[in-house]
């Protein structure tokens, strides 16, 4: 049963349900990315200015590529909320907000899509 | 800034007082700068994603990332990346502190402060580093 009463929810929209889940996911993320950051850093120190083929074999051994892929996961799930909820605190008005919403789920959908395909080809490739 | 928030509804509702009403302090100049930096690494992953896909594309794509990012101006990019997710890293742990419910006595001064310091030396410390290996 609902506590609302039926005119509050036909003027409101209420909350999406989905603030607890992103706040929990937003944390656990960071966790995962405390040590993860160090490896990302000691892997791009050490791989950066190396010739193409070390470079290429260190990107695709797994002590790298595995490291990679979960620093881009735990990456692009963190940086997906944060931008949201950047973009809530500042966008004035709702059709931007939603807007500027769905172009940030895009643009983490494919940044993340676009580095594991490289991990990937790096890993297996030719 | 406004002082009225308009709802879905077109109801007009009053926002509590923020930021510009306080006086600065350092933990809420930190809290700006985890934002700010958040921000950035948020589009520095177009960087990491050219880089590896330069990688990935084979010899030729490689050295003309290297080149760019080579440039003094990809250098100074670089170096920023390099602090903004340095700053965001040590700002993240503070925040985890505090989300344990620690150091919010006089404490918390200095934890922000050292998230400002510390990502400077490591930063640093990183590229002395970088520069050595390579």
């Amino acid at each position: 049963m609902s506590l609302r009463t039926p005119l509050s929810s036909v003027r409101g929209r209420g909350s999406a349900k989905f603030g607890t889940e992103d706040y929990w996911l937003q944390r656990v993320t960071a966790v995962a990315l405390v040590p993860l950051t160090v490896v990302f850093i000691l892997a791009i120190v050490m791989v950066v200015g190396a010739p193409y083929e070390r470079a290429h074999a260190l990107l695709g051994s797994p002590f790298v590529a595995i490291p990679f892929a979960a620093v881009v996961i735990a990456g692009v799930l963190h940086m997906r909320i944060g931008m949201q909820v950047i973009i809530e605190d500042y966008t004035p008005s709702d059709a931007w907000k939603i807007l500027f919403v769905l172009l940030n789920n895009f643009f983490s959908a494919l940044v993340a899509l676009a580095i594991l395909w490289a991990v990937a080809k790096l890993s297996f490739g030719v | 800034m406004s002082t009225q928030a308009k709802a879905g509804n077109g109801v007009e509702r009053p926002l509590s007082p923020h930021l510009f009403i306080y006086a600065p302090s350092w933990t809420m100049v930190m809290s700006v700068v985890h934002r700010g930096t958040g921000a950035a690494l948020y589009f520095g992953t177009l960087l990491l994603a050219a880089w590896l896909i330069a990688a990935a594309s084979g010899p030729a794509a490689y050295d003309w990332a290297q080149w760019a990012f080579g440039t003094w101006i990809g250098r100074l990019v670089l170096f920023g990346y390099t602090w903004a997710l340095v700053c965001h890293w040590l700002g993240g742990i503070r925040f985890l502190i505090w989300d344990m419910i620690l150091g919010f006595g006089p404490e918390r001064r200095l934890l922000a402060l050292g998230t400002w310091v510390l990502s400077g030396v490591f930063t640093i410390l990183i590229w002395i580093v970088g520069y050595m290996v390579k």
